[in-house]
């Protein structure tokens, strides 16, 4: 084949959707289908005693109730809404931080950059759990928003340095070199080039952070730090829900699906995000 | 005539060691001058010195005139300027010196919006592509509409250091700065690309900075060469006599080796 023939066959294939996109989009997409509908509508109120207590499931309550006769089928599609919530909003937060501050320290001077690199180092070296719990407990209070900034800035650290290494590894690139010598300045390195380059690898990670958050909002209100009742989060629902374990095992099972769903959603999501992101990852047939 | 590039006692010192020293040559406007030396000799450090884009830990001393102006010292926010304006560089790597994400149009097509802006002319979608494909028609690519859709990693070696050629041109430089051109590319392909860049430099009156290990290569492309070795000039003059009547051993040296493969070639059945 020559190069020709190879390019006329690369440029007529349209890129392809993989498999896993495809399957995490409609997790992900159902996640937050439910999620937002909570807004309008709920099958019961969620907080009104809607049937008896520890109920099986039935088609009535299609996770079972939980130990006040609440409908779980309810909170668990309100506790959707929160974990993605607090998933976007930690992602948010943790993209803009870690970003930034990993472009500065791939720019930066060598004793910048080393300072920059120790303290991310150190920020790494505390598990993202307990440094939120920190930043929860020295803040008025646990709320949603102390949830997403705690969560945020410890998944910072990580992209950060993700983000970090990933720019150097670009800049050392004659085309960065090229770019300059025709007049580019750095902010037009970045946008042009930095940026797009770094991104798919990027996305993956940012879409790891956003299946970690949701399980770090999990954690955090597993252990009353995180969104207070009446918001249900899972992570509520669980703990609720473990000193009946033994007698009504479902009200620990049905919001431990929809909490692995939710992250395996994501990360599908995310591997088939980076196949479309990076042209030389598109299949060529 | 003032010369384009005046570069006067150059020394590069990286960490107490001089990786370049005492280095002075000139190129006057229209000029081909090559820069020739074994790998680790100081001709890609003294390209990028010229250009101001030396890496952080190399300090320089000497002086650099680009165009009239000190390059040594220089603020990068005054360097930018007359970067691509003056001088632009096509470098020896065919695969890292194109962005792997950005087809070949857009890439052509961001130097020339540039130089646009640059010189206040129309930087519209519509005459900014039909320049990148009256560039890649000019670098010699077949059919320069699908090269411009084309992503880096869907062209051959020799197309892309032909688009990186283009991409060069786009500036519209006084000095073209060539880092070893042709070395990653197949026998054929050089002859080629070096064949385009002479007649390209000739049409356009660029002055060409030619590195490059390879005399035959150098000695076909330029008119003054520079021999450097262990970062300082051993050899300085017209190609013609330096090839002939090389003067330092090392040049000598060189020559023969250069003799001795062509001898072998011709014995060869």
């Amino acid at each position: 084949m020559t190069d020709m023939d190879l390019v006329n066959a690369v440029s007529e294939g349209r890129p392809r959707r993989s498999w896993t996109f495809t399957i995490g989009a409609v997790i992900v997409g159902l996640h937050l289908l439910v999620g937002l509908s909570t807004l309008f509508w709920t099958p019961y109120d969620p907080s009104a005693m809607s049937g008896g207590r520890l109920e099986v499931p039935s088609f009535e309550h299609l996770a079972g109730t939980d130990r006040l006769g609440r409908d779980l089928f309810t909170l668990i599609m309100i506790g959707s809404r929160i974990a993605l919530t607090v998933g976007i909003g930690a992602v948010i937060i943790g993209g803009l931080i870690g970003i930034t501050i990993g472009l500065i320290a791939a720019f930066a001077s060598k004793t910048l950059d080393d300072m920059l690199a120790a303290g991310l180092d150190i920020l790494i070296a505390f598990p993202t759990l307990l440094l939120a719990m920190l930043i929860v407990a020295s803040s008025e209070g646990a709320s949603l928003g102390t949830a997403i900034i705690a969560i945020g800035i410890a998944n910072s650290a990580i992209v950060a340095r993700l983000t970090r290494i990933l720019a150097k590894r670009v800049l050392a690139m004659d085309y960065i070199t090229a770019s300059r010598i025709s007049g580019t300045t750095w902010l037009g390195v970045v946008i042009i080039h930095i940026l797009p380059n770094i991104w798919p690898t990027l996305l993956v990670n940012l879409a790891l952070q956003f299946g970690l958050a949701v399980i770090a909002e999990a954690s955090l209100s597993y252990l009353g730090l995180g969104a207070p009742p009446p918001n249900a989060s899972w992570g509520r629902l669980l703990q609720e829900a473990q000193g009946t374990v033994y007698s009504a095992p479902f009200g620990a099972i049905a919001p431990g699906i929809a909490l692995v769903s939710l992250v395996i959603g994501i990360n599908l999501l995310a591997d088939g995000l980076r196949d479309i992101a990076d042209p030389t990852r598109r299949r060529r047939s | 005539m003032s010369p384009l590039l005046d570069i006067e006692g150059l020394s590069i010192h990286a960490g107490g060691k001089a990786l370049l020293s005492n280095v002075s040559f000139s190129i006057l406007p229209g000029e081909r001058l090559g820069l020739i030396g074994e790998s680790g000799s100081g001709k890609s450090l003294t390209a990028l010195a010229a250009i101001g884009l030396l890496a952080d830990g190399l300090r320089p001393s000497g002086s650099i005139l680009l165009d009239g102006k000190q390059v040594i010292g220089a603020r990068d926010r005054d360097l930018v300027p007359l970067r691509g304006a003056v001088a632009a560089v096509v470098f020896q790597e065919p695969l890292t010196a194109l962005d792997p994400l950005m087809k070949i149009g857009r890439q052509v097509g961001e130097a020339v919006r540039r130089r646009a802006r640059r010189d206040g002319g129309a930087t519209d979608a519509t005459s900014v592509m039909s320049e990148v494909l009256d560039l890649l028609d000019q670098v010699a690519l077949p059919q320069p509409q699908r090269i411009a859709e084309s992503w880096p990693h869907e062209i051959s070696g020799g197309q892309r250091q032909r688009a990186a050629i283009a991409m060069a041109l786009a500036c519209k430089p006084k000095l073209l700065i060539a880092d070893e051109p042709t070395t990653a590319l197949d026998v054929t392909t050089q002859a080629e690309i070096l064949k385009l860049l002479g007649q390209l430099v000739r049409e356009r009156n660029m002055a060409l900075l030619f590195i490059s290990h390879d005399l035959p290569v150098v000695a076909g492309a330029v008119d003054r060469v520079v021999v450097l070795r262990h970062g300082r000039i051993v050899e300085h003059g017209p190609v013609a006599s330096v090839f002939r009547q090389p003067i330092h051993e090392y040049t000598q040296s060189l020559v023969a080796a250069a003799r001795a493969f062509d001898n072998a070639l011709e014995i060869a059945p």
